[in-house]
């Protein structure tokens, strides 16, 4: 039912892991669904140095979240955002459909965390 | 890569005698068992057979015993067959939430056509109160339909003392037995039983074969229309090759039952014990002792059954969950649930069935492959020791118990 991209990228996930003091951090999703994803972002001169993931969720949410810090890493903060979930899911050749609506949420998680960081930055520049 | 097959509760390998026995019937023994010749006569010797044998596994006489095409036409056909045929003394229902679809969506439909019906609650380990069942008894009741092991968690459900109330009421029970027949004593007359269904599959028949057994003088009305086979209760040309293995299949099963449930007990005790030992943060669904010989339902925490089988199959094991991503909808198992387990730890459940092909090695091989699986998940988890926990709704009032 997978593509062998996804079961690549969910069983050798990219960039796992939490970011300390990260530029950004953004969350999707909830418990009750069965899917959190959440992004780490560590930014520097408005480009993605470091991406990290955390996600609690099945096969495809794992691989959607792997997919997009690697589409993603080295990336200015505007590149970044024209990333869509539809593009993460090309991406990994596709998915079920099922799974487009309720799992393909990563693009969302990155957005997030990108206005997080937008926040912080706009915060710290008036103090 | 070893394999191991740890869902006999979806599904069961078809025994080489009942293999062969079948193929037989599909090459040899291949008539029409209506026809009048040589041909006719052998396939109806082998049909005939097959009823006394499975009626003596539950203790009925063979002529209460209807082929079907599987359990859920047999659950279909007990619950619309009994309230249409008497509508005319009752129009309520009474069964539970945690039914089979076969049985909830049948009683769904009949809801849609006048039916009223109860759906009883569950308790923690997803067995009913006696004394809810009979507040829910009315006047115009005419069914209760209750399952004997449920399929999800393995919990036993007191049918004994469930057909003793139905009997006392004049109300006809009906037992939805797919995962007890053949694996745990069935008396219908002990029981008081009227209506019970019965699949081949899960006790090593093959696929597309099941029955009813229906207590002699209840009326019940046809699903189908057609032809006079099984007394026109289920016209349709035999399922023959099916019927004698799932005879045969049957026959065995009741043979093998008592050295087969000590057996299975064992392996699905140490199973339980092993990953709770092993596991911090699971939990058995479920009741400890009041469950299905080789049935096993845990809940891991923080992680989601999708992922988890599909890195057990990775690893070779065959098992199924009970998280929203595999039962198809948004919400995770609607037994869980009833059972008031919350959505999270629901959506973390694993269910483990043993069966005839299971053995000690099978189990050591899953506690060693388990365990680490769990931790590479639980380490992508956000939801685990993670640097920022929210103070989440769901989970501050979800314990590990409930």
């Amino acid at each position: 039912m997978y593509t062998d991209k996804v079961m690549d990228h969910f069983s050798n996930p990219r960039n796992v892991g939490e970011i300390e003091k990260a530029s950004g951090v953004g969350e999707v999703g909830n418990a009750k669904c069965g899917d959190i994803m959440r992004i780490y972002l560590d930014v520097e001169d408005n480009i993605i140095k470091d991406i990290k993931f955390k996600t609690f969720g099945c096969g495809a949410a794992i691989a959607t979240s792997s997919m997009v810090t690697e589409m993603v890493k080295g990336k200015t903060i505007d590149e970044a955002l024209e990333v869509t979930n539809k593009a993460v899911a090309k991406a990994l050749g596709g998915l079920p459909p099922a799974k487009m609506h309720c799992s393909n949420l990563a693009a969302d998680a990155l957005h997030k965390a990108i206005e997080d960081y937008k926040k912080k930055l706009k915060s710290d520049s008036y103090n | 890569m070893r394999r191991v097959y740890m869902d006999h509760s979806a599904t069961t390998p078809v025994r080489s005698e009942v293999a062969q026995l079948v193929t037989g019937y599909f090459t040899e023994t291949f008539g029409n068992a209506s026809s009048v010749h040589a041909y006719g006569r052998e396939a109806r010797k082998g049909v005939e057979n097959a009823r006394e044998q499975i009626a003596s596994l539950i203790k009925a006489k063979p002529e209460e015993i209807f082929f079907t095409s599987g359990g859920t036409e047999a659950d279909n056909m007990a619950i619309i067959g009994t309230v249409m045929a008497n509508r005319d003394k009752g129009k309520h229902i009474i069964t539970t939430q945690i039914e089979h679809h076969a049985v909830l969506d049948t009683c769904k439909y009949l809801e849609g056509q006048g039916f009223e019906v109860t759906y009883l609650p569950v308790d923690d380990y997803a067995n009913i109160d006696i004394g809810q069942l009979k507040a829910a008894i009315r006047e115009d009741t005419i069914l209760i339909s209750i399952m004997h092991v449920n399929n999800e968690v393995g919990t036993i459900l007191p049918i004994k003392e469930i057909g003793q109330i139905a009997k006392e009421k004049n109300i006809f029970l009906h037992v939805d037995a797919v995962q007890s027949f053949g694996k745990i004593p069935i008396d219908v007359n002990e029981m008081n039983i009227d209506l019970l269904s019965a699949s081949g599959h899960k006790i090593y028949a093959p696929k597309g074969i099941g029955c009813l057994y229906l207590r002699k003088g209840i009326k019940l009305s046809p699903l189908f229309f057609g032809g006079s086979q099984e007394r026109k209760r289920r016209p349709g040309t035999e399922n023959v090759p099916g019927i004698v293995g799932f005879g045969l299949s049957a026959e065995l099963a009741g043979k093998e039952m008592e050295v087969e449930i000590i057996r299975l007990t064992g392996l699905r005790d140490k199973l339980i014990n092993g990953i709770l030992e092993k596991i911090p943060e699971s939990q058995l669904n479920g009741n400890r002792t009041n469950r299905l010989p080789g049935h096993v339902n845990v809940s891991l925490r923080y992680i989601e059954g999708e992922s988890l089988l599909l890195m057990l199959d990775m690893k070779g094991i065959a098992a199924s969950s009970g998280s929203a991503c595999t039962s198809g909808s948004l919400d995770p198992s609607h037994v869980l649930m009833a059972m008031g387990i919350c959505h999270e730890v629901a959506h973390g459940s694993l269910r483990l069935t043993l069966g005839k092909i299971s053995t000690e090695e099978d189990i050591n091989y899953v506690l060693e492959v388990l365990p680490e699986i769990v931790e590479k998940l639980r380490s992508m988890s956000p939801l685990f020791n993670s640097m920022e926990i929210d103070n989440r709704e769901e989970c501050s009032t979800c314990t590990l118990t409930k």
